[in-house]
């Protein structure tokens, strides 16, 4: 055999790949990313009367949840849940960590509040128009980041959504500055939907629309083009898919969905502040879908409904320091349970599938 | 013309900052392939510990800046082992947001014990008043940063570039398996060139100290800039990073004195020039094509 390695065959690297030659000393035993499409996979193969046992648990639960919480926790859960799921279609299939979705959910939340208190449309037409938004602040951020992948798209998404922060910060006559938009009214066909109970039901078809949505993406032929990218760019650039256009497409599919949270997150509290574009905030769109589980689509709705509920528990007891929690949290997560909730949960189903199998 | 120089030379002295920071960066990102968000923490640290010490110790400035920077780069190396060693098998995001979670800890902790209101730092007699250079005269403190800034970065290139360590630095940077291979025992520089970072950033925070505002928040949006500093210099390129630093520190400076109307300019030009960056060298002026994407 001779030693020449051919270029053909060095240049395609998967993640792991990269992963393992960034290494710094090896002994590697353990693999680099925990079973990368764990999610689809588990989902796709588990038998059917259990994702429609799922899918009805699921849905009891959505219809339940304000009964059983405060209904305004219940509404941020429904829009973080949204949000977190815009930031797992590109951190979980198609493998680009946005680390600057605030941008695009704060944005929207503005325009929203904007649309709302000022042309008096019903509540789901300002969202529109918010998430609209969001998407077309997506359009150029998403051309000039897709250019870098992996660690440096992080930073320049974190980058460009810093940007955005600053125009809110100094725009004060748009985005009243630190005072942040007042009064951003639940105007709906003359129905009155001032108390969070009857809010929430009214804003869970659109939330289940949206989930809908990126189900669909996620499972149609694009979406498996995206998952190919996310394994193996290389291959798909040879393949013949422009890789760079499915990834911008996913990125401003992903804003839009993350706007339409973030609109509907200005409705429910009435009120926009600073904070929705906020750095932390996109650092914890990433935690929740850690938390849940990366590429796990529904792992990023568990993350999002535990973080938002302790995060209410937290300042409702008066605890301050919630970035300790939150970050404990994080380093936890990342330390120990990699896999996430969901992940967790769909791996430990699959070795037991498998050993029954045997 | 003195107004020029005048603002050229605070472009400079904030550009110096960016560079020390990115200097750190770039270091520990070469060796270990982490980029730490944590930095802007630990660059908090080092000026809140100036703070401290002189508070609550009578510590002076002086040796703050030996004390601080020692400290943290002992508490940077004791992280490394802890737990960001667990992770650099993995993919780099993975340090990133290990990272970011410490960056949060960090945060709060010292906020819920100093609360969120910037706290004075005296400049130390011997920097305070101002060096007459003809045309003009400047802040002594200002002179002295940029001095030891500009001193500590050349030694950092002579000892990257002329001795033995920086040898084996570079080359585990560009090539880690090769270096290996080399029979060159890489991983027992990981741990201390992770720690000279940290290092770098208190050393960077002290400095600030007397300058800027010292609160919780100071390195949080600070290291967002720097990020887009070393993504525009090229992260794997020490020098790069360090040139970006000044670049933008200077084009910052012009922005905000001759744009004075458009505050927002000097505050987003860096991500206007990240953006150009991207479009026409997406790997950054000075660094190379990563593997393809």
């Amino acid at each position: 055999m001779s030693a020449r390695s051919e270029p053909g065959l060095r240049a395609p690297q998967s993640r792991t790949e990269v992963a393992m030659s960034s290494a710094v000393d090896t002994p590697a035993e353990e693999s680099a990313r925990p079973t990368p499409p764990s999610g689809l996979l588990t989902v796709a193969r588990a038998p059917g009367w259990v994702r429609y046992a799922l899918l009805a648990a699921g849905l009891v639960v959505a219809l339940w949840l304000p009964n059983g919480l405060y209904p305004a926790v219940a509404v941020d859960i429904l829009c973080w849940a949204l949000f977190a799921v815009s930031v797992d279609l590109l951190l979980g299939f198609t493998g680009l960590m946005s680390f600057g979705h605030a941008a695009f959910w704060g944005t929207s939340a503005y325009v929203t509040g904007l649309v709302a208190i000022h042309a008096g449309l019903p509540f789901p037409a300002a969202v529109l128009v918010g998430a609209l938004a969001a998407a077309l602040l997506a359009l150029p951020i998403g051309y000039l980041a897709v250019k870098r992948t992996g660690i440096y798209f992080a930073m320049v998404t974190l980058a460009f959504a810093q940007m955005v922060y600053y125009v809110a910060n100094e725009w004060r006559s748009v985005t009243q500055g630190e005072n942040g938009l007042q009064g951003v009214p639940r105007t709906f066909f003359g129905v009155d939907l001032s108390d969070d109970y009857y809010f929430y039901y009214t804003i869970l078809p659109i939330v289940l629309l949206g989930l809908l949505a990126a189900w669909r993406i996620v499972h149609s032929p694009f979406g498996r083009v995206l998952v190919g990218i996310r394994d193996n760019p290389a291959r798909a650039r040879a393949l013949g898919y422009p890789v760079h256009r499915y990834k911008l497409t996913a990125f401003v599919l992903s804003g839009f969905l993350a706007g339409l949270g973030g609109g509907l997150f200005a409705v429910g509290h009435r009120f926009v502040s600073l904070d929705v574009l906020h750095w932390t905030t996109s650092g914890k769109a990433v935690i929740v879908v850690v938390l849940g589980g990366i590429g796990t689509l529904w792992g990023g709705v568990l993350g999002a409904a535990l973080v938002v509920r302790l995060e209410d528990w937290l300042s409702f007891s008066g605890f301050e320091a919630i970035g300790l929690v939150t970050g404990g949290i994080f380093v936890l997560v990342v330390l120990l349970f990699r896999r996430g909730i969901w992940g967790t949960i769909a791996h430990l189903a699959l070795r037991r599938g498998a050993a029954r199998r045997r | 013309m003195s107004g020029f120089l005048q603002n050229t030379f605070n472009g400079l002295v904030s550009g110096a900052f960016y560079a020390l920071l990115a200097l750190g960066l770039a270091v520990i990102f070469g060796m270990l392939r982490v980029v730490n968000f944590a930095h802007g923490a630990f660059y908090m640290l080092g000026a809140f510990g100036a703070y401290v010490l002189l508070a609550e110790a009578g510590v002076p400035f002086w040796a703050a800046l030996v004390i601080m920077p020692l400290a943290l780069g002992l508490l940077g190396m004791v992280l490394e082992r802890a737990v960001i060693h667990r992770l650099t098998r993995l993919d780099p995001l993975y340090n990133f947001l290990l990272t970011f979670g410490l960056t949060l800890i960090l945060q709060d902790l010292v906020k819920s014990r100093y609360g969120t209101q910037s706290s004075p730092y005296h400049t130390p007699d011997e920097l305070s008043g101002s060096v007459d250079f003809g045309l003009f005269d400047f802040p002594t403190y200002r002179v002295f940063i940029l001095a030891f800034t500009v001193l500590l970065c050349v030694a950092v290139w002579w000892v990257l570039g002329r001795t033995r360590v920086g040898m084996v630095v570079r080359a585990a940077t560009e090539r880690p398996e090769l270096t290996r291979a080399f029979g060159i025992d890489v991983g027992k520089w990981v741990t201390p060139v992770f720690g000279f970072g940290i290092a770098l950033a208190g050393l960077a925070g002290v400095l600030a100290a007397p300058m800027r505002a010292v609160n919780p928040l100071m390195g949080a949006d600070l290291i967002i800039v720097v990020f887009a500093v070393v993504v525009i210099g090229g992260l794997g390129s020490i020098f790069g990073s360090v040139a970006a630093g000044f670049g933008i520190g200077l084009i910052q400076a012009w922005g905000e004195a001759y744009l004075s109307d458009f505050p927002i300019v000097s505050q987003t030009v860096v991500f206007v020039v990240m953006a150009v960056v991207l479009l026409w060298r997406p790997a950054g002026l000075f660094g190379r094509e990563e593997a393809p994407a």
